[in-house]
């Protein structure tokens, strides 16, 4: 009978074990397949051509195949997606989850679900006939589309990730730190910002990181309103972040072209993999804190 | 490396046995499957044919994979389908790898502006040096005194490939955007009053406005008579020396039919068969 039961025990560990390595296993294949198809192109191009030559030309007839614009614009758009995205965020947050009746934080948190499930399409779209028209006549220059259009995009899109997060760690504070404080006097909005948030942090830090990956992973918002000229960074020029880079060429690349855009891919996933590091790191030290 | 071959192995098994089927009913009914892979631009009149050869043959399934011309060639070259769909004529070095090319239809690729542009007409050696930067204000063509905004499709489409070629710009066009489909195209051109794009004849819409080219208004006529300068061949990319399938084969006589002309011309391009 208890022999029967291990065995049991031990065909369904094995099948927990199976679909977990599932998971794994996805993550292997991906990263070999990715590693395998982008190293050659690297090889073929030159590390340092690769990746700090500032002309992308990969159809001409003697193709160039620098990638910097494509980094500085991710850098930059994801720069910029925070530095809107984050106050604007945070302090939704910190009224969600200290300040807000119970009433309008319902409708509030509502909103922010449903803004995260909007479509990537649905932001681009939005962004091509309402965002990129209205930078062109609010700032007289030629045409919208542009690396401005694109941050004002995903500082849109990274807001649910940074609300939500943030939200969570605000509420995981212990109530007797916030009594603490109260009964020795302080104000209510001192005690949010002067104790609630210190304690929440690293909780804060992390839907700061989870906003970062978002934004440097979009690829269909940006691709609609970024203009996707090959160019160096700039404020109001036409631009091509990492993703829309690899997005943007697949379908008709062949040869070496198809390959640099693996190596793209490469490396973008490089920088999702420190972001992500990074993101352990904070919550880890949540743990632990 | 070796299960890839295995797979291949049990496809190629499939597919042979699938020809097979279809060589024994040729006499009573074409049956089996069709693939055609390739151009995007050549969605609507691939799929009017498709669905037309499908209603004929009830025995035959049709797909139709929109992953642009290089990826059909590849297709066919790589036998993943049994048609490719190029909108732009085969290079020599594709032609040498054994591919063969029908021409099936004719597209013309239009010139759009913003319905409010009052230029009306350019010839293609305005558009050229509009495109390269040559002319940055349209007052020096006749328009209003603002920057022109040129638009264009991203690099490796088959539009852009042979509106370049066409003007002679290859390699040098000043865009502002690089837009990944027609529509895409159409609407950012709808939304710039300053904006210069090109799209197929096919996908033109009233929120934009086609230019006449040296006086030829795009449309079928011009493009068949040859007075519209700037057409494209939409072509069906076979391989030389490997026979189509029973179905492929009797999907090709159909495309390249007159039969399919009216089906092609209501996909808005212009067939020459």
């Amino acid at each position: 009978m208890r022999k029967r039961q291990q065995l049991g025990e031990t065909v369904i560990h094995g099948i927990f074990l199976l679909l977990g390595l599932i998971t794994v296993g996805c993550v292997l294949l991906i990263t070999v397949y990715l590693v395998l198809s982008g190293i050659p192109a690297i090889r073929r191009i030159g590390l340092f051509d690769f990746l700090l030559g500032d002309t992308w030309a990969s159809t001409a007839a003697s193709p160039s195949f620098g990638i910097l614009p494509f980094i500085l614009t991710s850098v930059y758009g994801t720069a910029g997606a925070i530095l809107f995205g984050v106050p604007v965020g945070f302090l939704t947050a910190v009224y969600l989850a200290k300040l807000a009746p119970p009433r309008v934080k319902a409708v509030a948190e509502g909103a922010v679900s449903l803004l995260a499930g909007v479509p990537s399409v649905v932001y681009g779209l939005v962004g091509m006939l309402v965002l990129a028209p209205g930078v062109r006549k609010l700032f007289h220059v030629p045409d919208g589309s542009s690396l401005l259009s694109a941050i004002v995009v995903l500082a849109v899109m990274i807001l649910p990730s940074i609300i939500k997060v943030s939200v969570t760690a605000l509420e995981a504070v212990p109530p007797e730190y916030e009594d603490a404080s109260l009964a020795l006097g302080a104000a209510p909005v001192e005690t949010y910002f002067r104790v609630s948030v210190p304690a929440a942090r690293s909780g804060i830090a992390a839907a700061v990181v989870l906003g970062v990956g978002r934004a440097i992973g979009e690829a269909m918002a940006v691709m609609m309103v970024s203009g996707n000229v090959p160019n160096m960074p700039s404020l109001f020029q036409s631009v091509r972040f990492l993703t829309t880079a690899v997005a943007s060429e697949m379908a008709y690349s062949s040869g070496l072209q198809r390959q640099a855009l693996f190596s793209i891919a490469l490396v973008l996933y490089l920088f999702v993999l420190l972001i992500n590091a990074a993101l352990n790191f904070f919550l880890k030290r949540d743990k632990e804190g | 490396m070796k299960k890839i071959q295995k797979w291949m192995g049990v496809a190629l098994a499939a597919a042979l046995s699938v020809t097979a089927l279809t060589g024994c009913s040729q006499q009573a009914k074409t049956s089996g499957t069709v693939a055609a892979d390739g151009s995007t631009s050549m969605e609507k009149v691939i799929g009017a044919l498709g669905e037309a050869f499908q209603n004929e043959n009830s025995g035959v399934t049709f797909t139709y994979n929109p992953t642009g011309s290089g990826s059909g060639i590849q297709a066919v070259q790589e036998g993943r389908c049994d048609i490719g769909l190029s909108s732009r004529d085969l290079k020599d070095e594709e032609k040498a790898s054994g591919l063969t090319a029908t021409v099936l239809a004719l597209d013309g690729i239009a010139v759009i502006v913003h319905p409010d542009n009052p230029v009306s007409d350019l010839d293609v050696d305005a558009i050229a040096r509009l495109y390269t930067g040559e002319i940055t204000n349209w007052k020096d063509v006749g328009g209003n005194d603002a920057s022109v905004v040129l638009i264009g499709r991203e690099a490796g489409s088959g539009t852009r490939d042979g509106f370049e070629s066409i003007t002679g710009t290859a390699e040098q066009c000043q865009y502002r955007q690089e837009l990944t489909s027609a529509g895409d195209v159409v609407t950012a051109v709808s939304q710039n009053p300053d904006a210069i794009g090109y799209a197929s004849l096919s996908n033109l819409s009233d929120s934009v406005k086609a230019l006449s080219v040296e006086g030829a208004a795009p449309s079928e006529e011009t493009v068949k008579d040859g007075s519209y300068p700037i057409q494209r061949p939409f072509v069906l990319v076979t391989k030389t020396d490997a026979p189509l399938s029973g179905a492929a084969q009797a999907f090709f006589d159909f495309a390249t039919s007159a039969d399919a002309a009216p089906l092609i011309a209501k996909a808005g391009a212009v067939a020459v068969h």
